[in-house]
């Protein structure tokens, strides 16, 4: 950006500093130069193209410990380099940090010098105006002074487009385009902004995701998120606590071929209220229109199905009777989920694959052909034993630990069906099927401000690209004896279209008097 | 809403002829621009084939047009919901724009280095990327999809032909440089003497590109809008969206490098062609060959 005193820099930085001011003066200048700049532009690129080589911790914690499940030996090392968080790393932050500094200090005396630009009339005229590239002059019939008279009359022209005029001893000077560096200078301010508006939403921020089933409520308290993921600074007590019940999951399904489909449209249908005193209002949410609630966002990230199941135990008294969540594991919607129940004499695991549309092939197994529900069923195996859920260790909902456990069955079941357990241990009922949601529960703070910073970017970016700064003079000389007029323009960027700024000025000019054939 | 069969298969075969009057109006392109040579005295050179390959052009790109149009029609939505789409919709801008310019200034020399990339993207198109006529996946479905895409759409074109433009003028500038040593014209000069020269060359790639920056600009930040309402966060460094920063920031860089002393000329133009390399790699390869949320946009 200090193009015009780079020369003078580079001066400056033969001379070696000797004292610590004069190494961080140094240092200052060079962050500030124009080509530092670019360098840090290019690092910058460079440094964010592997966050997305690598899997990233803020993306899928559980890609980055597959990964180093895989890769053990570099893991260590990519880990240390913070290549899984890599747009949280300390040399990432430092880069953007840099280029930020760099940016205001190129932005601050610029700033100045325009401000002093506004408010101060264009500079008086060249004396020698035929020497710029871009000029042309002709001659005329009168003497300086009357001609110089009628070209005055230029000037109600060049304010009506805009020039800003000042005339002397018999010139004219002119300058327009002020916009551009107006707008360079909020494009670069936005740039700075937006940054500081990401940072704040992260900081102070929160992201979290919910599984609801159908017929399932949510409160907005730290306890009932699946995963949580706070802001550096971001404090429980700004949850507001909200509440809010899926209703109902409804999926269209588009045949694409004989045997398979793809979801085209779905929506969960929520009735919600920000506090307990409200009335319940009803919203469908869908993949492209969240739900604003107290200061978040809700959104349908994805859906599945949740079978009903009710178990009960020698003497006939029910157990356990929930809807469980299965998890997809294909298009076609193949889902397992596991049921443990420890309140059963021998205790309970059940590992089920769940198909909306089921089917057991030799080469396949239990799977699901088609993820409407057509023929829903669940292929089960059941497991007594103890589940070792006493052991203290967690436990992951979704998997069950066999090492105590016997299998006593393997069956599969339909809606309404009635598995005994041998011995007359108890039983299994497939009740229905429901469906469950998957919620992303946001709030940014720095959302709007960032898309303030965005829309201030593109109109700045706009003024500084397409707005062109030019000067124009006109002046009337005595050229041995011949009175001319000549017209000329610069423009401190490459500037097309100038020629034919200085053609129609000159038109106009010669409309103003006797043109000397 | 049910996909019209024959809307679709009609789609097909105008993009086919539209290909056929493409590879017709290259040999014609490619003929006037051997017959090019010496322009300054002899104008007329090459005019004639030229005439052909233009009215070729403004034929296949008719043709492509209708193609889209009917592809957009057999599914009732904009025509660019996968890289099929977007390929034929984006070459189709680009034509597009190339002829409508073409009706102020002589691009006749121009015209085979757009008819050649536009060429490759149909045939990629029709093999490596087609997909079947259908309804957009869920996540498409937002009127985002027409700011977003259609911005991305045109700027696709514009750094292409900012591509081409900035590749011209180091080859021009290269053969300019050794005729300046001295040294005799190389093999290069069957090129470079039919093509302006190379101060032109780079002042219509800043052009190109001064014009485009702003709308790339535009199309990242609708594109975040979008993934906002679409994924609850409008920045979430998705593979896509790293590379599309990369493709910005090396296009600003660009910009930035044109206006410091000492990168003016070539080492500009480097910059420019390593930022519309990222752009080429985000487009065809971060879809293959990273996971992300845009996989939408693969087959």
């Amino acid at each position: 950006m200090k193009d015009e005193t780079t020369q003078n820099i580079r001066e400056e930085n033969a001379v070696v500093p000797i004292s610590a001011l004069g190494w961080v003066r140094w240092f200052w200048r060079q962050l500030t130069t124009m080509r530092v700049a670019l360098q840090l532009l290019f690092l910058l690129a460079v440094a964010s193209i592997p966050g997305s080589v690598f899997p990233q911790r803020t993306q899928s914690a559980m890609k980055v410990n597959q990964y180093i499940s895989q890769n053990p030996e570099t893991s260590i090392w990519l880990d240390r380099l913070g290549m899984f968080d890599v747009y949280g790393s300390f040399w990432f932050s430092a880069i953007y940090l840099l280029l930020m500094i760099s940016l205001v200090g190129c932005i601050l005396p610029r700033m100045k010098i325009h401000a002093k630009a506004i408010v101060s009339p264009p500079p008086n005229a060249p004396r020698y105006l035929k020497k710029f590239e871009f000029s042309q002059s002709f001659a005329t019939k009168g003497d300086v002074d009357s001609t110089f008279k009628k070209i005055s009359e230029i000037k109600t022209h060049l304010k009506q487009n805009r020039w800003r005029v000042i005339d002397g001893e018999y010139f004219i000077s002119a300058e327009k385009g002020y916009l551009r560096e107006t707008g360079n200078l909020v494009f670069h301010l936005a740039v700075v902004f937006i940054l500081l508006a990401v940072a704040f939403g992260s900081t102070y921020g929160y992201r979290g995701q919910v599984i609801l089933r159908e017929g399932t409520s949510f409160s907005n308290v730290l306890s009932q998120y699946d995963s949580f993921t706070p802001g550096r600074l971001f404090k429980s007590e700004n949850l507001v606590p909200f509440n809010v019940k899926l209703e109902k999951m409804a999926v269209t399904f588009e045949q694409t071929g004989e045997d398979s489909a793809k979801a085209t449209d779905f929506g969960a249908t929520l009735k919600f209220r920000e506090n307990a005193s409200e009335e319940y209002s009803e919203k469908t949410i869908g993949v492209n229109s969240p739900l604003d609630i107290g200061n978040s966002s809700m959104f349908l990230l994805g859906w599945g199905y949740a079978p009903h199941l009710i178990v009960r135990d020698a003497s006939g008294a029910t157990v356990f009777d929930d809807v469980v969540v299965f998890l997809p594991q294909d298009a076609n919607f193949t889902s397992t989920g596991v049921i443990k129940i420890p309140d059963m004499q021998p205790q309970l695991g059940i590992q089920g694959i769940f198909a909306p549309t089921g089917i057991v092939t030799s080469d396949l197994g239990p799977h699901s052909m088609y993820p409407d529900l057509v023929n829903p069923m669940i292929f089960a195996s059941f497991w007594q034993g103890d589940l070792g859920l006493d052991s203290g260790v967690p436990q992951n909902i979704y998997t069950l630990d066999k090492t105590e456990l016997k299998q006593v069955g393997l069956h599969d079941l339909k809606p309404g069906e009635t598995w005994e357990l041998k011995n007359g241990t108890g039983s299994v009922e497939f009740v229905s099927v429901k469906k469950f949601a998957t919620f992303n529960i946001a709030s940014d703070p720095g959302q709007n401000w960032a898309l303030l910073g965005a829309i201030l970017a593109i109109f700045g970016i706009i003024g500084s690209l397409y707005i062109q700064r030019r000067r124009l003079w006109i002046r009337v000389v005595n050229d041995e004896g011949q009175t001319e007029v000549v017209v000329a323009a610069i423009s401190r960027h490459e500037d097309v279209d100038l020629s034919e700024v200085v053609q129609e000025i000159t038109t106009e000019c010669e409309k103003l008097v006797n043109v000397a054939k | 809403m049910a996909i019209n069969e024959t809307f679709a298969q009609y789609s097909n075969i105008f993009v086919y002829g539209s290909m056929a009057a493409y590879t017709f109006a290259m040999f014609a392109f490619a003929t006037a621009f051997a017959q090019g040579r010496d322009k300054e005295n002899n104008p007329q050179n090459g005019r004639k084939s030229g005439n052909i390959a233009m009215s070729l052009s403004w034929l296949g790109t008719i043709l492509l047009g209708i193609g889209v149009l009917l592809r957009g029609l057999s599914a009732s939505r904009v025509p660019w919901g996968n890289m099929y789409e977007f390929s034929i919709t984006g070459t189709f801008g680009v034509m597009f724009v190339l002829l409508v310019y073409s009706l102020k200034r002589d691009v006749r020399w121009f015209g085979l280095f757009i008819i050649l990339p536009a060429l490759l993207s149909l045939g990629l198109a029709v093999t490596v990327l087609y997909t079947e006529s259908a309804q957009l996946i869920p996540a498409l479905k937002s009127y985002w999809l027409l700011i977003h895409v259609s911005a991305a759409v045109v700027s696709a074109g514009m750094f292409a032909i900012g591509g081409v433009l900035t590749i011209l003028q180091l080859l021009v500038e290269k053969e300019e440089r050794r005729i300046a040593e001295g040294n005799p014209p190389s093999r290069l000069q069957a090129i470079t003497s039919r093509v302006p020269d190379s101060k032109a060359l780079d002042l219509l790639s800043y052009k190109v590109h001064a014009f485009v920056f702003p709308l790339w600009t535009f199309t990242v930040v609708a594109g975040a809008i979008w993934a906002r309402s679409a994924w609850g966060r409008y920045w979430g460094w998705d593979p896509k969206e790293t590379w599309a920063f990369v493709t910005w920031v090396g296009y600003a860089a660009y910009l930035h490098a044109r206006i410091t002393v000492g990168w003016k000329g070539n080492r500009a133009a480097y910059i420019a062609l390593v930022a519309f390399l990222t752009f080429i790699f985000n487009y065809f390869f971060v879809n293959f060959f990273f996971a992300g949320l845009h996989v939408y946009s693969g087959k």
